[in-house]
């Protein structure tokens, strides 16, 4: 009955329930104070299911397992590897998070969601797709709202729930439309049906409407996107971070497996690429412009987010396989970047309590290898190289020319630049203004040592990913490859 | 460079010194070494770097780019020699605060800027020019003049950064196009050039590609950033800023504008060449008005990068060759220019003209500096201006006369002014307030200006020097251009 194949394709998910549950099991018998080392456990063991996943769980030519639930090719593998470095990186920096760090419950809900997050990456059928999409909110619902004593987090959490319930539920509505119209969940015999005909073009374009709303919510583009600043600050930094990175890119990923696979039939994607185009438009001016007069850290990151979702969107919108491969290329890089970002913004305001960017005047003096680190996300966000956001960014426009896209890579060249204002501006408070009171300034940033691997890690990341960066597109490209 | 104490000041300064002679003598090596008989790309290395997208690492100089490659070393060994403060509290000179910073950012300028010079492929040409972009914002906002840097260096950054992504269009287009037409994946330069582009494709893309570029080579109407970024910045990177930044702006958009565009640089010479002539004209009616010794300075800068900009406009040999001289003369002239300006202001606090006078008494090493500087900016005989600016006025002339005649008058205003400011800040009746307040510059400044003198004159004394091996660039332009 079970094929190794079969094993292999849920490999990394039966690793992360058993690890779970291991921090189930071991976080009571651990005294209060040690608590925090749950989160050395969690972080460890993704990075072992990573290596093993490496070592076994290396898919080949891609195939359906699992009763057609689960589709085991190189495009999900990467997903997976993505969500789970970011998990890892995620609970590092939760450790030193006064209010939750030393919880072991929030690890718990970080690992639920990463396990759906990783089914969402390789689902090939809709049911599938929704327990997956379930499994990833309803943790990261809890999460947002897990400091109680705190009013905005408390926000968050109800504010990140009624929005998540309801977009979802509307998707929901969709795929049962689907279901009606076609008698299949399957995404690949969807496909199929597309392209013989049986479903009319006009009635599979009100399911479409129906399913991106729920993909809007997660990937944060506009009109869907007026969660992402209030809970980005409300929610703890670390649950922010892991949310404007591992969960907008699970987006993508069923984005990606839906659109490319299911809908792509010409009479269908005429429709939706230029749907898509003028929302990654919408997107990145709103996000841009919006972030412009933010004063909290958080927020800025949270309205560059939005923009960023409007960036990717153009591999989207170029449907080919140039495009998917910079989609998921530019993840890659978004990833390790924006967790950058929110790390440090965590790690500076955990000594100084502040998250106004005005009180990031003096950081360079108070400590320099912080403050380079900043620079390297913040560049990186701006698209500057030697930084991941530069390769990854040319690579996209260069999907989106190639589509005949040509007005909306202008359109988001003028964005970056909008964006490379309110960046530099930050930068600007990082390494020129010093502080009203001169002595704090000799007072350094102390890091402890969760956050000093992963901000390293994570730098060493956007480094590389910016200079040497063939193997990773060629990743990209790979998993790319199997959409098509 | 980084991983450098901050307290160690002079040990900082001292390293930085160290690579630049290391870099002053690996360019001069290449420069000496280069086979001008054999004339073409030498020192070929290439190394695949992404074959997915046909980027590859592929560097080597040619009778161009060789020339500014000597001139990239002898630019940043002075400015780090002008850089080295000096710790007498009286003479605000050099860089006091955070040199390690400084120098470390004017080394990633230097890194890029070396690498625009070199790239024969046109993604990494690309990746190094924007790598030469990002640091002037911090160099100019952190250690600039504190009166204008924020505004100056934020536009300064726009303008450039609005320039190469709109030429980065231009770039992904070309990319594109010549996949189509050859089959060939690559952003090898030397292959592309004969990718046979249609004309109607040149006559669309020559212009944002050119001007994209030519932005930073402060064409008119697009200069407004460099006066204000020159006199914000450190003088330093004033020096590298106008010596050598602005001939990667021109250098760009000769190599990927003119040479692989030919057909578009025919259809829009007269364009290209009215602008360059307003350059030169206005720049210097503006540098002769100007009462800042630095304004005025950075708008001669405009008019002698209008020389370069119509010597590339004329497209025969003439004009060519000389806007190669003039680059190289232009980038010796204005970094003396500037650092003359700076030991002017850090010993007299001001920049005003007519409040400056007599200096000459007390410094009149960095006095003879400077009218030698000022005799090669008018194209004086003896000096390298005269060998740089008579073949571009040649050029011109087989062209058209009459734009020849009115950019003459250009000399005439230049003249006008250095002649009036030497006699005002050197000469003449010193004020009161700065008896025995100045001192003398340096011995570093002494070397520095010495070093750049040299140069000037020995080109203008031996223009064999330089002209045989930019001559056998041109030549390789014209086959371009298709005989001429």
């Amino acid at each position: 009955m079970f094929t190794s194949t079969m094993i292999a394709s849920i490999l990394p998910e039966i690793l992360i329930l058993i690890l779970g549950m291991l921090v189930l099991i071991i976080e009571p018998f651990w005294k209060e104070d040690k608590r925090r080392n749950v989160g050395w456990l969690t972080a460890g063991g993704l990075f072992a299911t990573m290596i093993i996943s490496l070592l076994f769980g290396q898919p080949g030519e891609p195939t359906s397992t699992l009763g057609g639930m689960i589709r085991f090719d190189w495009l999900g593998f990467f997903f997976k590897q993505l969500f789970m470095f970011a998990g890892a990186v995620t609970a590092l920096l939760l450790m030193d998070n006064e209010k939750i760090g030393h919880r072991g419950e929030a690890y718990l809900l970080l690992l639920a969601s990463l396990l759906g997050m990783n089914l969402m990456a390789v689902s090939s059928d809709l049911v599938m797709l929704f327990l997956a999409l379930e499994t990833t909110s309803i943790p990261l619902y809890v999460l947002s709202g897990f400091m109680l004593g705190d009013d905005k987090s408390t926000e968050a959490g109800f504010k990140y729930l009624l929005f998540g319930v309801f977009t979802t539920t509307i998707m929901l509505y969709g795929f049962s439309l689907v279901f009606g119209f076609s008698g299949t969940t399957n995404i690949y015999q969807l496909a199929e049906m597309f392209k013989v005909g049986d479903i009319s073009p006009l009635s599979a374009f009100a399911v479409l409407a129906l399913i991106l709303v729920g993909i809007g919510f997660k990937v944060s583009f506009v009109p869907f996107h007026f969660w992402a600043p209030d809970v980005y600050e409300g929610a703890p930094t670390p649950v922010a971070g892991f949310l404007s990175t591992a969960s907008k890119a699970a987006g993508y990923a069923v984005l990606l497996r839906l659109f490319f696979v299911a809908f792509s039939d010409p009479a269908l994607s005429n429709a939706w690429t230029i749907t898509l185009a003028i929302i990654a438009a919408v997107s990145m001016t709103v996000g841009n412009l919006l972030a412009l007069p933010q004063k909290n850290i958080k927020r800025l990151l949270a309205y560059s987010s939005i923009a960023h979702a409007g960036y990717i969107l153009i591999g989207v919108v170029a449907l080919s396989q140039l495009g998917a491969a910079s989609v998921v290329f530019y993840l890659a890089a978004y990833i390790a970047t924006n967790l950058l970002a929110f790390g440090i913004a965590m790690a500076y305001s955990k000594v100084t309590g502040h998250e106004d960017i005005r009180d990031y005047a003096g950081m360079s003096r108070r400590n320099p290898i912080l403050a380079l680190m900043m620079l390297a996300a913040f560049l990186s966000l701006t698209g500057m190289p030697p930084f991941a956001g530069f390769v990854t960014k040319v690579v996209i426009f260069a999907a989106g020319i190639q589509a005949g896209y040509t007005w909306l890579v202008i359109l988001g060249i003028l964005n970056s630049v909008v964006g490379a204002y309110y960046y530099l501006n930050a930068l600007k408070y990082v390494y020129l203004y010093r502080m009203p009171n001169e002595d704090e300034e000799n007072h350094p940033v102390p890091l402890t040592r969760p956050y000093a691997i992963a901000l390293v890690v994570l730098t060493i990341g956007v480094i590389l990913i910016g200079t040497i960066f063939a193997p990773w597109f060629n990743w990209s490209d790979a998993g790319a490859l199997n959409l098509f | 460079m980084l991983a450098m104490p901050a307290n160690r000041k002079n040990e900082v300064r001292a390293v930085a010194l160290g690579s630049a002679i290391f870099a002053l003598i690996l360019s001069a090596w290449v420069y000496f070494t280069y086979d001008q008989t054999a004339a073409g790309y030498q020192f070929l290395e290439k190394y695949d770097w992404l074959p997915a997208l046909g980027i590859s690492l592929y560097f080597g100089v040619d009778g161009m780019s060789a020339p500014l490659v000597l001139l990239t070393g002898v630019v940043m060994f002075t400015g780090v020699l002008i850089s080295w403060g000096d710790d007498d509290k009286h003479v605000m000179a050099g860089i006091q605060d955070r040199p390690r910073e400084f120098f470390a950012f004017l080394f990633i300028l230097a890194w890029g800027v070396f690498g625009v010079f070199v790239s024969l492929d046109l993604f990494m040409l690309f990746f190094f020019y924007e790598i030469a972009v990002f640091p002037m914002y911090l160099l100019i906002v952190t250690w600039g003049w504190n009166v204008t840097r924020e505004y100056a260096a934020m536009k300064l950054t726009l303008y450039l950064f609005i320039g190469s992504v709109i030429s980065l269009v231009g770039v992904l287009a070309m990319f594109l196009v010549q996949y189509q037409n050859t089959g060939l994946l690559t952003f090898d330069m030397l292959e592309m050039e004969k990718a046979g582009f249609s004309p109607l494709f040149q006559n669309i893309w020559f212009l944002p590609v050119f001007l994209g570029f030519a932005v930073l080579g402060g064409i008119w109407p697009l200069h407004n950033w460099s006066p204000d970024g020159h006199v914000a910045a450190p003088t330093a990177v004033s020096m590298f800023h106008a010596g050598v930044l602005m001939k990667l702006g021109a250098f760009a958009a000769l190599r990927v504008g003119i040479m692989l565009l030919p057909d578009g640089a025919k259809y829009w010479q007269w364009l290209v060449m009215a602008f360059a002539a307003i350059a030169v004209v206005y720049g210097a009616y503006i540098a002769f008005v100007q009462k800042d010794f630095k304004y005025m300075v950075g708008f001669s800068s405009v008019s002698h990068m209008g020389l370069v900009m119509l010597g590339f406009s004329t497209l025969n040999r003439d004009g060519l060759l000389g806007s190669g001289l003039q680059m190289f003369s232009h980038g010796a002239m204005t970094a003396l220019f500037f650092a003359v300006v700076g030991m002017v202001y850090d010993r007299a606090h001001t920049r005003q003209i007519p409040e400056l006078g007599g200096l000459a008494k007390v410094m009149p090493f960095a006095a003879v500096g400077f009218i030698i500087g000022g005799l090669v900016s008018m194209g004086m005989p003896l000096f390298s201006g005269f060998i740089a600016e008579f073949p571009i006025f040649l050029g011109v002339w087989r062209e058209q006369w009459f734009v020849a005649v009115v950019c003459s008058i250009s000399i005439v205003i230049t003249a006008a002014y250095i002649l009036r400011n030497v006699r005002q800040v050197f000469f003449g009746e010193m004020p009161e307030k700065y008896h025995g307040h100045i001192t003398d510059i340096t011995l570093m400044d002494k070397v520095a200006i010495t070093t750049l003198c040299i140069f000037m004159v020995l080109i203008g004394l031996y223009p064999n020097f330089m002209a045989p091996m930019i001559d056998t660039g041109v030549e390789y332009i014209l086959r371009l251009l298709g005989g001429a």
